[in-house]
C-alpha cells in the first residue's frame, strides 16, 4: 500500500469512523477542523511508532510534520531517509 | 421526595381513562412508594406518589384548602415552611396539618402565582384553582425537581417523569432522534425540549399558568412566565480588585448564608445524612451540619476500584475529622455495565458518561441504610466558580485581549497540565476556536467545548443529522437569555450558561435527582439555597475566582472547618470509567445486544458503518480519548433508551400499574 493510502486510512478509520466526507483533500488542517483533538495527536503518535516503526521525538511534534496528510506523508518520507 | 401527575381537560369534561391514574403513579411509584393519592373534578385529575419526610401522619396529598377551591400536587420542599407559616398564621390562615404542602396553598390563596418568590426550597407542583378554573405548573429557580408536560388531544398531562405521561392510556412519548443532536453538542437538551418529540419540559425558574375555558370554551394557555435567573455583576463590577478587607467581610456573609441554608435543609421528621465525595464542596455542607449538633451524623461515599478515579482516601480524612458514621460502597466495571440501563431508564435521557451510575449505587446504599435524606455539595462549583470551563473563560477573554500573544494561551496549561505534553500550536487552535467572539458571541465561553462534542454528529444517521442541524439549538438558547447577559463579563456569562444547561440539565437530573430517586431518596443542595446564589452573584468574579484560583473566597469562609489538604487538595473532576466498563460481563452483554448492526438499522439513529468503526477501535482497547467515550456511550445510551420507550415501554407501565384499592382518593369529589 502507498504511504498516503496508509496514513489516509489510518486518519479515517481512527478518527472520522469510515466518514469521508469531512476531508477534503490532503491539505486540510486536521487540528482546525477538528477531525483531531490532544488525544488524537497521541494516537497519530501511536501509529507512527508501532505502526510505522519510527521514532519520534517531542521537537517533531509540530504541526509542519502532523498537521495534514500531506504534512504526514513528508515526515514520514523524511524520517525514512 | 415524591412523584406527582395529571391531566386537564383543555375542552370540556375530562374524561380518565380506565387505569391512568393506577398506571401513571405506579410507573413512578420509585420517587414516592409510602403512600399514593389522588383527586379529580369534572376538567381536572392530580396524581401523587409520596415519600413521607415532613408531617408522616397528616401530610398526605393531594392536598386542598378548608373549603376545598385549591388542591395541589407537590414534589419537593419548602424549606421556609414554618416562617411562612408563622406570617400566614399572621394574615388569618388556619392551619389543619405540620406539613409545608398546606403552607404552599395557603401561600396561593395569599400571593397568588407570586407565591414562588417566597419560597426557598426545591419543587414541582402542579396546583389547581376550582374558582378561577386556572391550573399553575411550576419549577424550582434552579430545576431541582422535574417536571414534564405534554399535549394528547384536547388533554394536557404533566408528571415528574415522563414514563408517567406514557401511562396515560392513548399517549406515547416519542423519541425524536434529531434531539440526541443537541445532546451531542451542548451535552443536554436546550429546554423547554427534551429527548421526546412531543413532551417538553417547564423551564427551571418559570410558572406555567393555563385558564380553562367556562361552559365548552377552549382552554387559554399556557402562559409561561420566569420568575427567577441567576444573576451576576455587571462586567465592570465584576472584576474589580476587592481588597483583603472587603474579602474577610465577603467570606464572613458567604458562611453565614451557607451555615443558614445548611441548617433549614435539615428540617425532616426523618433522620438527614450527607455525602462525602472527598472534594471541597461536600466536606464543608457536612462540616456545617455537624457543627450544629451533637448527634454523630451518617456520611456516605462512593468508591472506585479503580484508583484513577477513587477519593477514597479523602473522604476517610473528612469523615475521621469529622467523626461522623461513615458508610461507603465501591464500584468498577461490573457495578456500572450492571446497572447502565436501569441508570437510563431513570435518567430518561442519552448520557454522555457513565458517571451517573456510581451515583445510582450510593443512592441504593442510602436507602438499604434506611435513610431518604441526604445533603450534598452541588451547585458549589457554579455558584462559586470551580469549574475549569470558567477558569478557561477567563483565560480565553484575557488572551482574545491580544490574540497574536504567544504567552497569554500558556495560561492554560496551568488549567489543564497535560497541554504541556502536547505539540506546539495544538493548545491555540483548539482553545483559540471563537476567540474574536469574546464580546459578541454569547457562547464564547463554551466554543471549545461544544464544537469538541459537536463531533459525535457524524455518528448520527445522515438523514437524522440533517434533521438535527435543522433544529438550531443556539437559536433557542440565545432568544431565553435574560436582557443582564449582555452586560455580564466572560466569567459570569459562563456560570450562567453552566447553571442553566449543564447542571440543570444533566448535573440535578441525570446525575441527581433521577439517580437518588431511583432508590427513593431526597437531595438537599445547600449551595443551590438562592439566598447563596444571590450573594455570590452580588459579589465580584474577580473574589470567588481570584486570580485563577478556583472557589478562592468559598475556601476562605469554610477553611477553619476543614482539615488543610483538604481545602487545598486540588479539584477532582469526579469521573467513572466509561467505555471500559463495557467490556466483560453485564455490560459486555448490554453492548452486544445494544450495538449490532440489526439493531442499530432497526433503531435507526446512527450510521451503522461509523459504529462499526467505533466497536472496532473500542474492541483494540484503543477507546481513549473523551470524544471517543463520549460518544460510545452516548450512542450505547441512546439504543438503550430507544429500546425502553420502544418495544418495551407498554409492559413497562402495566407490570408497575397499582392496585385501584391502593390509591386514595381524596376531597369531595367522589370518583367517577
Amino acid at each position: 500500500m502507498e504511504l498516503r493510502d496508509q496514513i489516509h486510512g489510518f486518519v479515517v478509520e481512527n478518527f472520522l469512523f469510515g466518514d469521508l466526507d469531512p476531508l477534503r483533500d490532503d491539505e486540510m488542517s486536521l487540528l482546525d477542523n477538528g477531525i483531531m483533538d490532544s488525544v488524537g495527536v497521541m494516537e497519530l503518535v501511536a501509529f507512527l511508532e508501532q505502526d510505522m516503526g519510527l521514532s519520534i521525538d517531542d521537537s517533531e511534534l509540530v504541526p509542519e510534520n502532523l498537521d495534514s496528510i500531506r504534512n504526514l506523508v513528508g515526515f514520514v518520507t523524511r524520517k525514512r531517509g | 421526595m415524591c412523584g406527582i401527575c395529571g391531566a386537564v381537560s383543555l375542552a370540556g369534561g375530562l374524561e380518565l381513562p380506565d387505569g391512568a391514574a393506577e398506571r401513571m403513579i405506579g410507573v413512578m411509584s420509585h420517587r414516592g412508594p409510602d403512600e399514593y393519592g389522588a383527586w379529580r373534578d369534572v376538567s381536572v385529575f392530580l396524581g401523587h406518589a409520596r415519600l413521607s419526610i415532613i408531617d408522616l401522619s397528616t401530610g398526605q396529598q393531594p392536598l386542598g384548602t378548608a373549603d376545598g377551591t385549591v388542591w395541589v400536587t407537590f414534589n419537593g420542599e419548602i424549606f421556609n415552611y414554618i416562617e411562612l407559616r408563622e406570617e400566614l398564621r399572621g394574615l388569618g390562615h388556619v392551619f389543619r396539618t405540620q406539613s409545608d404542602t398546606e403552607v404552599l396553598v395557603a401561600s396561593y390563596s395569599e400571593w397568588g402565582e407570586h407565591c414562588v418568590d417566597r419560597f426557598n426550597g426545591q419543587f414541582a407542583f402542579a396546583l389547581y384553582d376550582r374558582g378561577r378554573r386556572r391550573l399553575l405548573l411550576a419549577r424550582d429557580r434552579f430545576g431541582i425537581r422535574p417536571l414534564f408536560w405534554a399535549r394528547h388531544g384536547d388533554v394536557l398531562l404533566f408528571a415528574s417523569e415522563v414514563k408517567s405521561l406514557a401511562g396515560w392510556p392513548g399517549f406515547r412519548p416519542e423519541l425524536d432522534p434529531a434531539a440526541l443532536g443537541e445532546i451531542f453538542g451542548t451535552w443536554v437538551n436546550v429546554p423547554p425540549a427534551t429527548p421526546f418529540g412531543n413532551v417538553l419540559q417547564l423551564p427551571a425558574g418559570h410558572t406555567a399558568t393555563l385558564d380553562l375555558g367556562r361552559d365548552g370554551e377552549r382552554a387559554a394557555g399556557p402562559v409561561f412566565r420566569r420568575y427567577w435567573h441567576p444573576d451576576f455583576l455587571p462586567a465592570a463590577e465584576d472584576h474589580r480588585y476587592v481588597g483583603r478587607d472587603e474579602r474577610a467581610r465577603l467570606a464572613g456573609d458567604v458562611r453565614e448564608a451557607l451555615a443558614d441554608a445548611s441548617v433549614i435543609r435539615l428540617r425532616a421528621d426523618v433522620p438527614v445524612g450527607a455525602y462525602l465525595s472527598g472534594g471541597l464542596d461536600s466536606s464543608a455542607t457536612a462540616a456545617l451540619i455537624q457543627h450544629t449538633t451533637d448527634r454523630r451524623m451518617k456520611t456516605f461515599s462512593v468508591g472506585f476500584k479503580d484508583a484513577a478515579f477513587d477519593e477514597t482516601r479523602w473522604q476517610q480524612t473528612m469523615s475521621a475529622h469529622l467523626g461522623t458514621d461513615h458508610e461507603m460502597i465501591r464500584v468498577g466495571d461490573a457495578e456500572i455495565g450492571g446497572a447502565f440501563a436501569d441508570v437510563v431508564w431513570h435518567a430518561e435521557t442519552p448520557i454522555l458518561r457513565t458517571a451517573p451510575a456510581p451515583l445510582y449505587a450510593l443512592s441504593g446504599l442510602v436507602r438499604a441504610q434506611g435513610y431518604k435524606v441526604v445533603l450534598t455539595g452541588e451547585g458549589a462549583d457554579e455558584v462559586f466558580c470551580g469549574y475549569n470551563i470558567l477558569r478557561e473563560a477567563k483565560v480565553r477573554a484575557f488572551w482574545a485581549r491580544e490574540p497574536e500573544s504567544r504567552r497569554r494561551p500558556l495560561l492554560l496549561t496551568r488549567l489543564y497540565p497535560y497541554l504541556e505534553q502536547s505539540p506546539a500550536g495544538f493548545l491555540t487552535r483548539f482553545y483559540g476556536a471563537g476567540l474574536d467572539g469574546v464580546a459578541s458571541d454569547p457562547f464564547f465561553s463554551h466554543r471549545p467545548r461544544w464544537n469538541n462534542t459537536g463531533r459525535i454528529t457524524a455518528f448520527l444517521h445522515s438523514e437524522v443529522a440533517v434533521a438535527a442541524a435543522a433544529r438550531d439549538p443556539e437559536s433557542r438558547l440565545r432568544a431565553s437569555l435574560p436582557a443582564a447577559f449582555a452586560d455580564w463579563g466572560p466569567v459570569a456569562r459562563a456560570q450562567y450558561l453552566e447553571m442553566s444547561l449543564f447542571m440543570a440539565g444533566y448535573l440535578l437530573s441525570s446525575q441527581g435527582d433521577r439517580m437518588l430517586m431511583g432508590h427513593t431518596v431526597e437531595g438537599r443542595f445547600p449551595f443551590l439555597d438562592h439566598n447563596v446564589a444571590e450573594l455570590a452573584g452580588r459579589i465580584p468574579a474577580s473574589a470567588k475566582l481570584a486570580g485563577l484560583q478556583e472557589k478562592a473566597l468559598l475556601k476562605a469562609a469554610v477553611a477553619d472547618l476543614l482539615p488543610a489538604e483538604i481545602v487545598t487538595r486540588p479539584k477532582q473532576p469526579y469521573r467513572a470509567p466509561d467505555s471500559a466498563s463495557f467490556i466483560v460481563g453485564q455490560g459486555a452483554e448490554l453492548a452486544e445486544a445494544m450495538l449490532g448492526e440489526d439493531v442499530l438499522r432497526e433503531v435507526g439513529i446512527f450510521d451503522p458503518q461509523r459504529i462499526a468503526a467505533l466497536i472496532r477501535k473500542w474492541r483494540a482497547g484503543r477507546l481513549t480519548g473523551a470524544r471517543d467515550n463520549m460518544a460510545f456511550i452516548g450512542v450505547l445510551s441512546a439504543q438503550v433508551q430507544a429500546h425502553q420507550f420502544g418495544r418495551e415501554l407498554e409492559h413497562r407501565v402495566a407490570d408497575s400499574a397499582l392496585e385501584p384499592a391502593e390509591i386514595a382518593w381524596r376531597g369531595v369529589e367522589p370518583k367517577p
